[in-house]
């Protein structure tokens, strides 16, 4: 083969890395580029999956949202999938620029598997199903088991991720992150929450303040006993408050360049209140 | 190495031989093309000054493996000019409005205020600014860059 | 006309600014008119060509191997691994510079390749030369170089008492102003601790640059740079040749606000071309950027306010540390300028300040945008506040109160001779009606932006106001003249001079300027090379319009004195009576006229000047002295809405007023000051080079974020504060920096005021809000 293959379908894609498992697999280019143009990265052969159709396929059902891998941020951001997935939607205009966003996919977001890639907490939050094809076939798993390390998952020589399965909850979702300015940024710390009134509960999950996409379980567990589910009253301002506080419980995060662990932790507390806020305020809808 | 290739670049077919695996797009139109009007400000995605479009979607050329690239439509700064002197109502626009200065973001601007006012005649202020937010300049500040895109969609506007 | 009439001047003459000019005949495309650029169509086309643009038949690719220390003696070095590589042509290290092996602006003791020792991360060791940038880089990284790390001295305070990092020791320069009577106190005393992160100038178009070797051992480059001459100087030193064989020309420059004042691939580009007989062209990538240029001095002031109960200030005391890094560049006048303006544009009877510019194993810190005035403005404008407060004073009118003007002393007791309307920038850009900037539900308008962080009822809105000045042009006795050649045959005229254009529009000046003086159209600008013409100095300190403007200026004088005597001579008339206009001698009793063109036909006219600012002094042990030659102020008032509690700002509206002399093209002043002020928001809210052990931890564009279209927001220029300034060509001042300077300042101020903090570091973090 050549050392550049442009996969035109998922079997050449999956073809081409059976005859070489430890091709570089190059989805919108978006992180691995910076890498090659660095110098930092020196594939021996790459395998192009930009323009697998099988990748780029997206769906919504009544109660489940699936996203290939190859489905760019711009397509989250202006399909249907905006109001099936509202927080991925939410999410993926803060990735980078419109060129990043029209190029950059999911499945490059969760190969890359940064602490800050932002629609990880979406995921997360949504209960996604990360779906992997390669030599043995296809495996499924949670996204816990999928990002296994800072910049590390469980993805095995010559797999591809193919597309991520998540739930279509019947709240709302949010999603915010922190910057160091009012756009392009990496993140500091950001929060995604869904709310889900049939199964009454709420899920929260965090980019960038620990080693993986930690799920505040505790404080969603606590928070869903003082929601009133019945009536849809808003959640008191004590509520709110302590569950940023036990959401902030469930981040790790260090000192680093961009951020200090005591700020991201704060700004977590802060994020996760007003998320809960907007999720069960009166009236209005989650936009983008 | 990979297999010689053809960039279909401005409607011209252009081979692409001996080249090194990890050549970006950028690298190729710049320095086996000899288009350098497609800028190499950052290399990592961060300021657009290497905005091209391929097939039809904005794109920065820098994160774009150049033998990925081949068989799609590729439009670069130099393949935009069409109106009075080859320039285009956006170049025209901002010449006029002194959005130029000194000129390294601008083809990269030029290439995104295309796209921007395909997709939407009319932006707002807001639309205008988060469309060009990834298009880093330091020497404008910004102000005449957008006093030129309104200019240039007034002027799109008006065309019959 | 004849031959003989050419007055091809060698050696020039010298002309010196002297009263106010009066604009003859602006035209529609002479001085003061709204005229475009002359590169702006080939600008928007791609076309222009930059310094990365360069190609030459069998040219090879430069690389730069660079210290990951701060501070290491360097054992051994083995190039062997990189030299066997395939498609390597040259492997270069210390010892293959010919010349003199180190250079600097002010002092030379930087060397272009580290000898034996590295003292900062990123100083250049060893250099490449490959026939293709990855082979380059790849053979770059095969160079083992053998470190003994040490300690490095990373703390610009303690670095006058520590080891010498080298052996013209750690302090650059210290300077003591004392002014008045020191021991005077006043009723009220405000004090202070300010610090000023590191900030870059970032500008878009990296380092680079193409060197061809002549076979007579000459060598020609083309190249970004702020100063070609003084380039040519260091270059020619390190090689250890004539400085005629190295020859200059400025190739497209994609910014500079500094950061291409110091050299940084000249000589490199200069020894690989000549090492191996072919040309060779770097590319710096934007992180290889950060390390390879000098930056904004960090800096840390201690500052005492002495006022009256009526707001008179009194005396102001103040102590100034700048990080100097590891090199001297241009740290010497940097701290002389933080120094001299320290109590900022206001009447000070009494002044202490001393100033320290200090050694370290930090990057090495030189020239950006405001020099020195932008760290001592926000460290006097935080005090102004600060002692508004303490009086219970309006803050506005207590600047007014002790605004400087022409007639009063600055702290170094130079009197103002010039134009100075400090006040009337104050009161201009204060009492401009207030923006009516309604809180937006659009997150884009919000802290936070498109994070979806901000609601508008998380904001409190703040306003802040500051003001502040610097000197235009060198000081401290330097003459910083410029070079202009003018030559006018079958009517067209031709300009030379050397004068770097980085953006800032000086070839559209040059243009303006001619055909204001010579009543022509068409005006062709000659290359800027320092094979033809005499230097310009440099295209920084605010100084080209006035130092090339007025070499420009001069020598079409000379030459429209040349052709109006030759033609009053055919005509028997006195040249008085004689004007160039619309391309027609012309005389004034409207008898006579004659095509310019006729006259100047063939080889026509040409003059050539060494233009020259009033001489400056030196400053004594005091601090005292006339050593600035103009000044010029703006003042900048701030809105902000901020999000406290996650310490997110959204600037909302600048509004400005500057004293701007008198304005010769009103769009490009527009654009000085909008991207004067970016960089100032910058300052004050994100942008800083972070240091760990002399690390830079964030040089990349991901990291070191500059402002975008959605950080920015609109100025508003309440006005162009116009007072000619006597000697200055057209009365001009230079219109680069003072966006720079209180802009930060301002934006501070506003963020205090909304969330009632002290913050007295920029750039603000969000955690300094947040948690502070």
């Amino acid at each position: 083969m050549s050392d550049v293959v442009v996969a035109r379908s998922l079997d050449e894609a999956r073809g081409a890395l059976a005859d070489h498992p430890d091709a570089t697999v190059l989805a919108g280019g978006t992180d691995l580029m910076v890498e090659i143009n660095r110098g930092l990265r020196r594939p021996s052969h790459v395998v192009g999956v930009a323009q697998v159709p099988e990748l780029r396929l997206w769906s919504v059902a009544d109660d489940r949202v699936t996203v290939g891998g190859g489905v760019t941020y711009t397509e989250m951001m202006t399909t249907p999938l905006a109001d099936a997935a509202p927080a991925l939607a939410q999410a993926a205009r803060t990735v980078g620029s419109p060129p990043i966003r029209n190029a950059g996919t999911l499945g490059g977001n969760l190969g890359t598997a940064s602490p800050a890639g932002d629609t990880l907490p979406v995921l997360a939050a949504l209960n996604a199903q990360i779906v992997v094809v390669g030599p043995d076939g296809e495996r499924r798993m949670a996204l816990d088991d999928f990002v296994v390390g800072v910049k590390r998952t469980s993805l095995r020589p010559g797999e591809l991720i193919v597309r991520a399965e998540m739930d279509r909850p019947t709240g709302r979702q949010e999603f915010l992150k922190i910057g160091p300015r009012n756009a392009m940024v990496i993140s500091m710390a950001g929060l995604a929450l869904v709310a889900d009134h049939d199964a009454r509960a709420v899920r929260c999950a965090l980019g960038a303040v620990a080693a993986g996409i930690p799920r505040a379980r505790d404080a969603e567990a606590w928070v869903a006993e003082r929601i009133d589910w019945d009536n849809g009253a808003g959640v008191d301002d004590a509520v709110a408050a302590e569950f940023g506080q036990r959401v902030a419980a469930a981040s790790a995060p260090i000192d680093d360049h961009r951020s200090t662990a005591a700020y991201r932790r704060h700004a977590i507390a802060v994020l996760a209140t007003r998320a809960l806020k907007r999720a069960f305020a009166q009236g209005g809808s989650s936009d983008a | 190495m990979p297999d010689p290739y053809s960039l279909r670049v401005n409607g011209v077919d252009c081979e692409v031989a001996d080249s090194d695996i990890a050549e970006s797009l950028l690298f190729v139109l710049r320095e086996r093309l000899g288009l350098t009007g497609t800028k190499n400000a950052c290399t990592e995605g961060e300021c657009s000054s290497c905005a091209v479009l391929i097939d039809g979607v904005l794109t920065c050329s820098c994160l774009v493996l150049s033998a990925t690239a081949a068989g799609q439509d590729i439009t670069t700064v130099e393949g935009l000019g069409d109106g009075r002197d080859g320039l285009s109502v956006v170049q025209e626009a901002f010449v006029d409005e002194g959005a130029v200065q000194c000129g390294f973001c601008t083809p990269g601007l030029i290439v995104a205020v295309h796209d921007l006012l395909e997709a939407n005649a009319d932006p707002s202020d807001g639309d205008v600014r988060e469309a060009l937010s990834g298009n880093l300049c330091r020497c404008t500040g910004y102000g005449r860059i957008l006093a030129a895109v309104n200019t240039a969609a007034e002027a799109k506007r008006s065309q019959p | 006309m004849t031959s003989e009439a050419v007055n091809t001047a060698a050696g020039g003459s010298t002309a010196t600014g002297t009263g106010t000019d009066t604009i003859v005949d602006a035209g529609t495309r002479g001085v003061g008119a709204d005229v475009g650029r002359p590169d702006g169509v080939p600008k928007v086309q791609g076309r222009f060509a930059f310094s990365s643009d360069l190609w030459a038949d069998d040219f090879l690719w430069g690389h730069t191997l660079r210290s990951p220390h701060a501070s290491a003696l360097i054992r051994g070095i083995d190039i062997g691994p990189a030299v066997a590589m395939a498609g390597v042509y040259a492997v270069l290290l210390a010892d293959d510079v010919p010349g003199c092996l180190t250079y600097g602006l002010e002092h030379g003791d930087q060397p272009a390749l580290a000898d034996g020792q590295v003292r900062y991360v990123g100083e250049p060791v060893a250099l490449v030369a490959a026939d293709h940038p990855d082979i380059a880089r790849r053979a770059a990284e095969a160079i083992v170089v053998d470190y003994e790390v040490s300690e490095p001295v990373t703390d610009a305070e303690a670095a006058p008492t520590a080891a010498p990092i080298h052996p013209d020791g750690n302090v650059f320069r210290e300077i003591a102003i004392r002014h008045g009577d020191l021991d005077v106190a006043g009723e009220v005393v405000v004090e202070g601790v300010y610090e000023v992160g590191m900030q870059d100038q970032a500008f878009m178009g990296p380092e680079s640059g193409m060197a061809l070797p002549d076979e007579d051992g000459s060598v020609e480059l083309f190249v970004s740079t702020q100063w070609l001459h003084v380039d040519r100087e260091q270059i020619a030193a390190c090689l250890g040749i004539d400085e005629e064989k190295v020859r200059l020309t400025l190739a497209g420059v994609g910014g500079a606000f500094g950061a291409r004042e110091d050299l940084s691939l000249q000589v490199h580009l200069c020894l690989l071309a000549l090492h191996t007989g072919k040309p060779v062209k770097m590319v710096y990538s934007r992180d290889e950027s950060f390390l390879g240029h000098v930056h904004r001095h960090p800096a840390k002031m201690w500052y005492r306010h002495h006022a009256d109960r009526n707001g008179h200030l009194v005396k102001v005391e103040a102590r100034i540390v700048l990080d100097g890094g590891a090199y001297a560049s241009t740290s010497s006048a940097v701290i002389a300028n933080a120094s001299c303006f320290a109590a900022g544009p206001y009447k000070v009877p009494a002044a202490h300040i001393t100033g320290l510019a200090a050694r370290t194993n930090n990057p090495p810190c030189g020239a950006m945008r405001g020099f020195g005035a932008v760290q001592t403005c926000f460290g006097h404008e935080s005090q102004m506040d600060k002692l508004a407060a303490a009086l219970n004073m309006d803050p506005v009118e207590l600047r007014l109160l002790n605004a400087i003007g022409p007639g009063d002393r600055l702290v170094t007791g130079q009197l103002i001779t010039g134009t100075f309307p400090t006040a009337e920038v104050i009161r201009q850009c204060a009492y401009a009606p207030e923006p009516e900037i309604p809180l937006s539900d659009d997150r884009r308008d919000l802290p936070g932006g498109s994070g979806r962080t901000t609601d508008a009822a998380d904001t409190v809105r703040g306003t802040g106001f500051a003001v502040g000045f610097k000197n235009l042009m060198f000081s401290e006795g330097y003459d910083d003249y410029s070079s202009a050649a003018c030559r006018v045959s079958d009517g067209v005229a031709t300009i030379t001079c050397a004068c770097a254009e980085v953006g800032q529009g000086f070839v559209t000046l040059a243009q303006q300027i001619a055909r204001t003086e010579l009543g022509v159209d068409e005006v062709i600008l000659a290359p800027a090379q320092t094979a033809t013409i005499g230097s310009a100095g440099s295209s920084s300190a605010s100084r080209q319009t006035w130092m090339s403007g007025g070499a420009v200026q001069a020598a079409c004088r000379e030459v429209r004195a040349q052709i109006l005597a030759d033609v009053a001579a055919e005509w028997g008339v006195s040249p008085d009576g004689l004007v160039l206009r619309d391309g027609l001698v012309v005389s004034l009793d409207g008898q006579q006229e004659a095509l310019l063109a006729q006259v100047t036909a063939g080889t026509g006219y040409e003059a050539d000047v060494e233009y020259h600012h009033a001489p400056t002094e030196a400053l004594d042990e005091n601090g005292q002295g006339n050593a600035h030659v103009s000044f010029a102020c703006a003042a900048h008032r701030a809105t902000v809405d901020v999000d406290p509690d996650l310490g997110l700002v959204r600037v909302r509206d600048i509004t400005t007023a500057q004293d701007v002399g008198r304005i010769l093209n009103p769009t490009q002043a527009v654009g000085q000051i909008e991207g004067g002020i970016a960089q100032g928001l910058g300052l004050a809210l994100m942008e800083e080079i972070v240091l760990d052990d002399g690390i830079v931890r964030n040089a990349s564009f991901t990291d070191y974020v500059i402002p975008t279209t959605l950080d920015m927001p609109d100025v508003t220029i309440a006005a162009f504060v116009e007072e000619p300034e006597p000697g200055a060509p057209y009365g001009a001042k230079g219109i680069g920096e003072p966006p720079t300077i209180s802009s930060s300042a301002a934006i501070a101020a506003a963020v205090r005021a909304a969330t009632g903090q002290a913050l007295p570091r920029i750039p603000i973090r969000p955690a300094d809000i947040a948690l502070g």
